[in-house]
């Protein structure tokens, strides 16, 4: 076992894949430099022809990618969410389109590392949480890892897949540590995290609270406090979101009777509101109390630091939402 | 010298795309066949001297008007009709349509329903065959609309930059839907922006598919030889409006006029290329009557094999959508 930051169980994985297998490429604005930190190495370890710099064209650049990937590369593509809305058209009619569209002909293992650097004081540009309007999308699978075993096991994954892939990355989770196993210490020597299957990031009791990305993060420290006064709260980290584990959070509300969804996105169209609507729809007699949505307010993200912070679900808001479920 | 097989081939092609586009006219205005129809009647020779000038291993991708494009580099028009009348037997097993065939098994990597959107489908592809060090050139077809895209100038900036063995062929039929290029075009033509990106820029007489073979098979051997790709201007015309469907809705009068459409039928691809066959002996008129019957009678057994083609199955709706559905929904 190794104490890795996610970033670091990311950049294990990239250069794990690479080396396994020559069809992999890397490709982005300034990837070569490893500005961001997931690409540190792989200039130097594997080239010019396996890693490749773009021109700020994101249109271009993830459509090359999808070209590429029809004819035989798996091409992994690092960018922001916020940048992505300029490549819409290739992510949405060709990327997710095209494999229904020609009738099964045409095999996309696209894999876009999409980097969400929110909560940073870059105002409303650079602070996307994207990922619900992809799953709104059918033909793309939707990856949110939150602990860096997830992160590098999910992403290796992503790159193995033969489907298109978006890995939303949350850079607030960056710096998280976590342990990640050793290969030695896997049964088949490697870390494959599958898609659709939940983790229960902590057992408990009274109300089940499913967390996307960095809420995971507030909901454990929302744990605690709540523990000490006597209540116990399940916390489930889907880990994907297209393909979505329903099971394993309908089983935990079984239990537990009550439903609090944690989700940094914006509120209205929200991976909470389908959680919730998938709960109420098949698990609506197992619930003692009205789900509670905690997510980020209908608005856009404020620059000013008095602001901004007003927005994202926090512990505070975790741990009144929990209260309430059990009032 | 292009090889006499080459020249009777391209009539060929060029004959069947004008049938089976005919075929369609008719069955679409007695409602046999639903959705936009988008036909490639007078465009012929770009297509056909664009794809006869690649092998059969190269790549190409294409717009909505696109029937012409997969006829042209040797598709299976059986399957190209069957998908136009939504049919199981159809290239994409019905779900794809009149704007999107495909056929992967001889390079023909799709046709796109939004403009200029194939333009980097098709750079990434010519991206494969660099970094692979593979010999494949990869072709896309687009219109002097689509000229307008970013995604055209993207991709241009980045083949060129990268040296990508890919041909920007633009087809300047003259208009985006009812807009006149040069309402919209902001350089004399299309291929002048070549410039911007340092590769060629060849303007050619769409109507001359020997012409479009001849600037094509110069843009091959650039790309096949590492120094990048070129962008091909074929000036045209469609005979028909953008879509059969749409002609009827227009209401605020014509956008070209009669004495415009008789101009360019008189230059036609296929006529024009009839009497080239014929001036170098390549063909006799028997011959080309013979080649004339010949895809007359292929377009009718097509058009019979889509009838006879059964819908897709309810059960078919799903297929497709991912490599292994579990739990999508």
């Amino acid at each position: 076992m190794k104490n890795l930051m996610q970033v670091e169980a990311i950049n294990e994985a990239i250069h794990e894949e690479m080396e396994k297998d020559e069809a992999v490429y890397y490709m982005g604005e300034d990837v070569r430099a490893s500005i961001y930190g997931a690409s540190k190495d792989l200039f130097n370890k594997y080239g010019e022809n396996r890693v490749l710099d773009t021109p700020l064209s994101e249109n271009g650049f993830i459509g090359a990618a999808v070209g590429s990937s029809l004819v035989g590369m798996r091409p992994v593509v690092e960018t922001l969410t916020s940048f992505m809305w300029v490549a819409m058209d290739q992510l949405v009619s060709q990327l997710a389109k095209m494999k229904y569209m020609f009738g099964g002909q045409a095999s996309l293992p696209v894999t876009i590392k999409a980097d969400m650097y929110y909560n940073g004081s870059m105002a409303a540009h650079h602070s996307d949480r994207s990922y619900p309007f992809f799953m709104n999308m059918p033909g793309i699978k939707v990856i949110v890892p939150t602990f860096p075993e997830d992160a590098k096991g999910l992403m290796k994954t992503a790159i193995r897949d033969n489907d298109p892939c978006i890995v939303f990355v949350d850079g607030n989770l960056g710096g998280l540590k976590g342990d990640v196993p050793e290969n030695s210490e896997i049964e088949n020597g490697e870390l494959l995290i599958p898609f659709g299957k939940a983790r229960v990031v902590k057992e408990g009791t009274d109300c089940t609270v499913v967390g996307i990305v960095n809420s995971n993060v507030h909901a454990l420290s929302a744990s605690e406090k709540l523990e000490k006064e006597g209540i116990s709260i399940e916390i489930i980290d889907p880990r994907t979101l297209v393909p979505f584990d329903k099971e394993t959070i309908l089983k935990s509300v079984e239990k537990t009777g009550r439903l609090v969804v944690v989700d940094p996105a914006h509120k209205v169209c929200s991976a909470a509101s389908e959680i919730i609507s998938v709960v109420t729809e098949e698990g609506f007699w197992n619930l003692q109390a009205p789900p509670v949505k905690v997510a980020s307010e209908q608005v856009h993200i404020p620059f000013s630091p008095a602001l901004e912070p007003l927005i994202y679900p926090t512990e505070e808001k975790i741990i009144e939402a929990v209260k309430k479920t059990l009032e | 010298m292009i090889p006499r097989e080459k020249h009777i081939l391209m009539l060929q092609r060029m004959m069947r795309i004008r049938f089976f586009e005919n075929k369609l006219i008719e069955c679409q205005k007695a409602g046999e066949i639903v959705g936009a129809l988008h036909t490639y009647t007078g465009e012929e020779g770009v297509a056909v001297g664009a794809c006869v000038a690649l092998n059969d291993d190269d790549y190409i991708a294409g717009n909505h008007r696109s029937h012409g494009h997969p006829i042209a580099k040797g598709g299976d028009i059986n399957k190209a009709m069957a998908e136009i009348f939504g049919k199981e037997d159809g290239y994409c097993k019905g779900k794809g349509g009149s704007m999107h065939l495909a056929d992967f098994s001889i390079g023909i990597l799709g046709e796109s329903g939004i403009v200029a959107s194939s333009v980097p489908v098709a750079t990434g592809a010519a991206l494969t065959s660099k970094l692979q060090k593979k010999d494949f050139v990869s072709l896309v077809f687009f219109g002097d609309g689509a000229s307008n895209q970013g995604a055209c100038h993207e991709s241009m900036n980045l083949a060129a930059l990268w040296k990508l063995p890919v041909i920007f062929v633009c087809e300047n039929n003259q208009f985006a839907v009812t807009t006149s290029y040069k309402d919209s075009v902001s350089v004399d033509h299309v291929s002048d922006r070549a410039s911007a990106y340092g590769i060629p820029g060849v303007l050619v007489d769409g109507q001359d598919v020997v012409a479009m073979y001849e600037a094509t098979e110069q843009a091959v051997i650039r790309a096949r030889s590492g120094e990048g790709p070129t962008l091909i201007e074929g000036l045209t015309y469609r005979y028909e409006d953008h879509s059969l469907g749409l002609a009827n809705v227009r209401r605020d009068g014509n956008y070209r006029t009669d004495e415009e459409l008789n101009d360019w039928l008189n230059r036609d691809p296929i006529e024009i290329h009839k009497k080239f066959l014929l001036s170098q002996k390549f063909a006799t008129k028997e011959e080309i009557d013979k080649m004339e019957n010949d895809e007359i009678i292929a377009v009718d057994e097509a058009l019979e094999f889509a009838r006879k083609s059964p819908y897709p199955d309810a059960k078919q709706l799903f297929d497709d959508l991912y490599t292994d559905p579990i739990n999508f929904a």
